[in-house]
């Protein structure tokens, strides 16, 4: 069975048109993920094309200036930069065996984007990419990727012309086009069997994250530090852990300008009435009328106002705690990163990054560095300039 | 206390398209509080006026995930110009006693203060019905259960992707009417439109009338659908636009409704 609900969360709010295309997907999933052939098919591409395993480096300095080891998950060294296509190649992969030779995908930071251009490259799908005015502003590098990479970059003007209103669009699209074509969610969000659907795809990450850590230092991490958009890196480097008691999980949200200011990305540190956006029921940022707020984030792929369903399972169970690092604290370990290890991190990660420097606690920390930061540096060079 | 009787809606909507004596009813969509909220009551009163049998009255969100860019549009600016669920509600109150009212809106609205409220605040409001577009039967019963306790009809959706052994579930679970989505899609004019299959299988499956929306955008179309067998056509980017684009939104609504009341009554 694919999970569909993670306690009261999750669920399909979708119009009516769609809903046979989810059972669809539901059942092509569950016949596909354990057939030896398809499993052997991504795992050669992940391998062979992707790059995987990636490495899981101990960062000397950065662990100097925290105070404990801190160990750091490569996904910024997938091919493409981000651990996105490891979602984004399975599902491709998947909607190839269904038959659907067209795919759309939504995009905040372009990195989704540019994980599913390459993977219908690779495959030779068609390829469309929704993604707001806004981000195609503060990403450019990653929407001139795309166009190279044979996709159609759709811009989307409505509303704060980001990440949700480019989802909204795309799931637009699928309403229409359901036949012919497959939807390449890029997170844990949306309806099932997305959630769980994403989740199979990116526990990859901690899977080999874990049995990494264990062959070179025999002992398990006490915290395992993630940032959390969608929440797909952090689900995906999670699972593993989630049966060792002892190792806490901590999934850093968005502050954006402070949790107090209201423009901010973090609905499950915020905490609040769940809701219901882009299909499921979860955390999310509303007014007292239940319409969906807008979110702030200077990273792009944090500037959601939703959340992945299974996150706020795990927080009001207690497995994972949530909490939130501000616009400022996570440029200045974008910087810090950079000058320290000789890696520039993904302004998303750089969030996870800051709040294990901020955070004493624990004896060895193990952070996923979801992705690398080239796409970033533009808007982070204008703003630590400023 | 005000006891309402439990099935005061469906039977509100029920005689609505009873009292066509076999012509098909005619329900136009309006946007409340697009442009604004004292313009939006207007228009209701035009629709009314143009000749209505019943009126969708959407209430805006912030992510129309069924709608395509002319009523996701008029949301947007509804919102902006500062539309609340209570005030969307306040239009219903006002045209209510004239024709019954079904009440258009995504979950989470709904969710929001919780689906026993929410039914609670439409009954008051002197709503018949509610359609929300996002609630497949899967997540429907709550809201269902709360529906039928305020004698508000939750009116279900069936589309042309929906296949036949769902459609006799859904079939089974309608109240008021059955909604049946014309296009494989969003909300928005089509130049050219089939219903006939889709209302002959959801008349297969409705134990009450077939109501068909999503595309109709032509006095030619809606008659055309009323020929194939719907008991009820739904009309909406298409008055949302005219709306829209006039200098004189209520009238040039009354007069569009009014051209699609002729071609049904003819
Ligand atoms: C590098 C990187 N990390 C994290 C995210 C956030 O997504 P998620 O929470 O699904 O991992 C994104 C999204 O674009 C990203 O590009």
């Amino acid at each position: 069975m694919i999970d569909e609900r993670f306690g009261p969360y999750g669920g399909r709010y979708v119009p009516e048109t769609l809903m046979p295309a989810l059972a669809e997907l539901a059942a092509a999933w569950e016949a596909v993920r354990d057939d030896a052939d398809y499993r052997m098919e991504l795992a050669e591409l992940l391998r062979d094309y992707a790059g995987r395993p990636t490495p899981l480096y101990l960062a000397r300095r950065l662990s100097e200036a925290a105070g404990r080891p801190v160990w750091l998950k490569r996904e910024d060294l997938l091919h493409t930069g981000a651990h996105k296509l490891n979602n984004a190649l399975g599902q491709c992969l998947l909607a190839r065996r269904m038959g659907k030779r067209r795919i759309i995908a939504e995009t905040g930071a372009g990195q989704h984007g540019v994980a599913t251009a390459t993977a219908c490259a690779l495959l030779d799908l068609e390829c469309v990419v929704y993604m707001g005015e806004e981000d195609m502003r503060r990403q450019r590098p990653n929407v001139e990727r795309m166009g190279l990479l044979g996709a159609t970059v759709a811009p989307v003007a409505a509303g704060t012309r980001t990440l949700k209103e480019a989802t909204s669009e795309a799931i637009r699209d699928w309403t229409t086009n359901v036949a012919t074509t497959h939807y390449v969610i890029g997170s844990t969000v949306g309806p099932a069997p997305y959630p769980a659907l994403v989740r199979d795809l990116q526990r990859v990450i901690g899977d080999e994250a874990r049995a990494q850590l264990l062959e070179r230092t025999g002992r398990l991490p006490d915290r395992v530090i993630a940032c959390v958009g969608g929440g797909s890196n952090a689900i995906g480097t999670f699972t593993a852990f989630t049966g060792d008691a002892g190792v806490e999980l901590i999934g850093v949200e968005a502050a954006g300008e402070g949790l107090d200011s209201g423009r901010h990305g973090a609905p499950l540190t915020a905490g609040g009435r769940p809701g219901v956006l882009h299909g499921s029921l979860s955390a999310v940022l509303q007014d007292a009328d239940g319409q969906i707020a807008e979110a702030h984030s200077i990273s792009a792929g944090l500037d959601y106002p939703g959340s992945g369903p299974e996150h706020a399972h795990l927080r009001d169970t207690g497995r994972a705690r949530y909490e939130a690092v501000s616009d400022a604290d996570a440029l200045a370990a974008f910087a810090h990163t950079a000058r320290l290890e000789g890696i520039i991190p993904a302004l998303e990660s750089s969030h996870a990054i800051a709040w294990t420097l901020a955070n004493p606690g624990g004896e060895l920390d193990l952070v996923c560095l979801s992705g690398r930061g080239d796409k970033d540096l533009a808007e982070a060079l204008e703003r630590l300039g400023d | 206390m005000t006891e309402v009787a439990a099935p005061a809606g469906a039977e509100r909507i029920s005689s609505a398209f009873a009292d066509r004596a076999g012509r098909a009813a005619l329900m136009p969509y309006m946007m409340g509080g697009f442009p604004d909220l004292p313009t939006s009551a207007r228009i209701a009163a035009a629709y009314a006026d143009g000749g209505a049998d019943l009126v969708e009255l959407g209430i805006p969100f912030s992510d129309p995930l069924a709608d395509g860019p002319v009523i996701a549009a008029a949301g947007t600016q509804a919102l902006r110009a500062g539309a609340t669920v209570d005030g969307v509600l306040g239009v219903c109150e006002e045209l209510a006693p004239r024709v019954p009212v079904v009440v258009m809106c995504y979950a989470n609205l709904v969710l929001a203060p919780g689906p026993d409220a929410f039914a609670a605040a439409l009954t008051a409001a002197g709503a018949s019905g509610l359609i929300v577009p996002d609630l497949p039967l899967e997540e429907a019963s709550g809201v269902l259960e709360a529906c039928d306790a305020h004698g508000v009809a939750l009116v279900l959706l069936v589309a042309p992707t929906t296949p036949e052994e769902r459609l006799a579930r859904i079939g089974a679970q309608a109240r008021g009417f059955l909604y049946t989505v014309a296009v494989t899609g969003t909300t928005g004019e089509r130049d050219a439109l089939d219903v006939g299959g889709v209302v002959a299988r959801a008349r297969a499956h409705a134990g009450v009338p077939v109501a068909v929306g999503f595309g109709i955008g032509t006095p030619e179309q809606a008659a055309a659908a009323a020929a194939a067998g719907a008991d009820g056509v739904i009309v909406g980017s298409r008055l949302v636009r005219a709306a829209a684009e006039a200098a004189d939104p209520a009238g040039a609504v009354r007069d569009a409704v009014a051209g699609f009341a002729a071609a049904l009554s003819r």
